[in-house]
């Protein structure tokens, strides 16, 4: 049990490409901190610089009070679970959860006791003489737990140990893993470029992008009240909408509200919207012409254009087109493609940001 | 599981493996057929006459002592080779597969000595060990060993081991350096986060995964030196001092081509490739239970 600091970390290659660029994380005891971010962000270098197996540059990371920097991965007492499990392919389940403990001269009744346990725990007692091989994803999975688990560490490290799953193991399993986290009660570091999985994971989430951190937070918040629109269009899916103020009426429309003088930039979630043909005070109407509509059930998505149409803003990965509004309505009823629209949001869901997008403007 | 290619009909499969089919048939079973037939037969010292003798060039061959002194000669030379060439090229391979500054050089001339022609291999090593002008020799004599590979049996197998193992640590190298560069580094990685120190890491995890590499070197191995040596032994010893050198293979050579013993010659090589056969044979068998695919 111990919490992980990490202070001004960063992470520079000799070839002058700035991986990390001083990142300050405090992760509290139990506590499960998810890193997310797009590709190539250095969120898996970040755990990894955790881990042991890249140094840091500059900056000290914390693990239960000690000073990690100059610690081998072995006596940094942590475990982590690989994406692709980097389970020992000659030895059989047993033996590669046995494996770490036998390398620190356990005795043999104690490493059998434990192996059993996270066994049980695993659902793996009857596949312990198997080799990886014979084994399917999700049980190779678990015997990545369970390897992880036996250590007792004080701190888990897991490196996007979902992506390999198909989608419906996938959820079954990150249910499993916060269960299990839960009971253990072990500090916890999970990589993941999934938004969802963030969300429905942390404690303590870290969005990253660029070797940055763009927000540290409890998920809610983050998804309530993004810091840049980065994070804006990063966490929550489908995507925000964003939106330029430049003088046109959206500007007319705020006129009103004392925020209006520093943002650039409008933001308002699809599941904020609603289709009315009254105004709300303080709020925002749109006008939209009905592009397309995606009908899933339980929701349907309606794409439209705006009337009155826009010049862009520098487009973010996962952003709509310049223009483009996305509107998520309850229900399967809606719209026909073609119609014209209204669309409003009421005031407290609307997101203001500055016109570089990098801060948030008022609450 | 497996990718099968489709095809339609038998000819175009056929005319596919028509070609290796033809080069083991004419360049393997062919010449093994005919030296399985000579050896029945037995031909006057002028080639005049051939007579069909049934096994006796097999019997007078085991009633020699010197055959199976060469027997005894080609285990020991090869075990010496296959263990040091095995072993040093794996060492170079996991020196070479660490991420040092100019790697690719040393790779690159790891793997020159391969290039290099077994006889002139052979050459050079002469010159070095040489009793009267080579420098190691005389490194040797003036540090009080009485070097001469000339004269002294010892020597000379000394002398050809090192000539056979330089030219095949190339070759074991390369194919240890892929199968390192196979292993997954995460799985490394793991074990090192599992409190393996480095030398354990090896013998418990790299050297394990290694295994069908290593198998299919010790196979490879053996059969080079059984028959491929043959161009070092004549180069460097001629298979003397008093057959102390004079390995299977070089009997063979020595008694069918210096000695135009055809059919004797015919019958040792009909053994060598029984023994060989049974050798790979043995080695699938047992030693194969302890690779891990």
């Amino acid at each position: 049990m111990a919490n992980v600091t990490l202070r001004n970390v960063r992470k520079a290659y000799p070839n002058g490409f700035e991986a990390i660029k001083g990142v300050d994380v405090d992760v509290a005891d139990g506590q499960f901190c998810v890193l997310v971010g797009p590709s190539g962000c250095g969120k898996s270098t970040l755990l990894r610089m955790v881990a042991g197996l890249e140094t840091i540059s500059s900056g000290e990371i914390d693990i239960g009070g000690r000073i990690v920097n100059q610690v081998e991965p072995a006596e940094r007492d942590i475990a982590m679970v690989f994406q692709n499990y980097a389970l020992y392919p000659h030895m059989s389940v047993y033996n590669n959860m046995a494996y770490g403990l036998r390398n620190r001269r356990m005795p043999q009744p104690e490493i059998d006791t434990r192996v059993q346990e996270a066994a049980r725990i695993l659902e793996l007692g009857a596949m312990l003489d198997r080799k990886p091989g014979q084994l399917s994803g999700g049980q190779r999975q678990r015997v990545a737990m369970g390897r992880a688990i036996v250590r007792q560490p004080k701190v888990f490290l897991f490196d996007e140990p979902l992506s390999n799953l198909d989608a419906k193991l996938r959820i079954a399993m990150r249910v499993e893993i916060r269960k299990l986290q839960r009971r253990l009660n072990t500090t916890s570091i999970y990589v993941t470029h999934d938004q969802l999985e963030a969300m429905t994971l942390a404690d303590i989430l870290v969005v990253m992008n660029g070797g940055q951190v763009e927000q540290v937070g409890n998920p809610l918040d983050i998804y309530q009240k993004p810091a840049t629109t980065f994070v804006a269009s990063f966490i929550g899916a489908p995507p925000m909408n964003l939106m330029p103020l430049s003088a046109d009426e959206l500007k007319s429309q705020l006129a009103g509200d004392s925020r209006i003088n520093d943002a650039g930039i409008l933001g308002i979630r699809p599941e904020d919207f609603v289709v009315s043909n009254e105004t709300v005070a303080g709020g925002i109407a749109l006008g939209l012409t009905v592009e397309a509509i995606e009908r899933v059930g339980a929701e349907t998505f309606i794409y439209g254009t705006r009337e009155r149409d826009v010049q862009g803003v520098a487009a973010n990965p996962g952003e709509l087109p310049p223009g483009e509004v996305l509107v998520r309505i309850p229900g399967a009823i809606g719209p026909a493609i073609g119609e014209r629209i209204r669309a409003i949001a009421a005031p407290d869901k609307l997101h203001l940001f500055t016109a570089d997008g990098r801060q948030r403007v008022g609450p | 599981m497996e990718n099968r290619a489709i095809f339609s009909g038998k000819l175009l499969p056929c005319l596919l493996i028509l070609p290796q089919l033809a080069v083991s048939l004419i360049f393997f079973y062919w010449p093994a057929l005919q030296a399985l037939q000579q050896s029945f037969l037995v031909q006057d010292a002028f080639g005049l006459s051939t007579e069909f003798v049934w096994f006796e060039n097999y019997l007078s061959l085991l009633q020699t002592p010197e055959y199976y002194h060469a027997i005894g000669v080609t285990f020991v030379f090869s075990a010496l080779v296959a263990f040091f060439s095995l072993t040093l090229g794996l060492l170079l391979a996991v020196m070479a597969n660490r991420n040092i500054r100019g790697v690719q050089i040393y790779r690159t001339f790891l793997i020159v000595p391969y290039a290099v022609a077994p006889a002139v291999a052979s050459v050079l090593f002469i010159f070095m060990f040489q009793p009267g002008l080579g420098m190691i020799a005389r490194a040797l004599q003036r540090n009080g060993v009485d070097w001469n590979p000339v004269l002294n049996g010892t020597h000379a197998m000394i002398l050809v081991v090192i000539v056979a193992v330089w030219n095949q640590i190339s070759y074991n190298f390369l194919f240890f350096l892929a199968g390192l560069q196979a292993i997954p580094k995460s799985v490394i990685e793991a074990a090192a986060i599992d409190g393996a120190r480095p030398m354990r890491r090896f013998w418990t995890i790299i050297f394990p995964l290694l295994s069908p590499t290593t198998f299919f070197l010790i196979i490879v191995n053996i059969t080079y030196v059984f028959f491929n040596t043959l161009g070092i032994i004549d180069t460097a010893t001629g298979g003397g001092p008093n057959g102390a050198t004079q390995t299977l293979v070089y009997k063979v050579f020595q008694d069918g081509k210096v000695g135009t013993d055809l059919g004797g010659s015919a019958a040792q090589s009909v053994i060598l490739m029984v023994i060989v056969v049974a050798l790979t044979a043995f080695q699938f068998r047992y030693v194969e239970k302890k690779v891990h695919y």
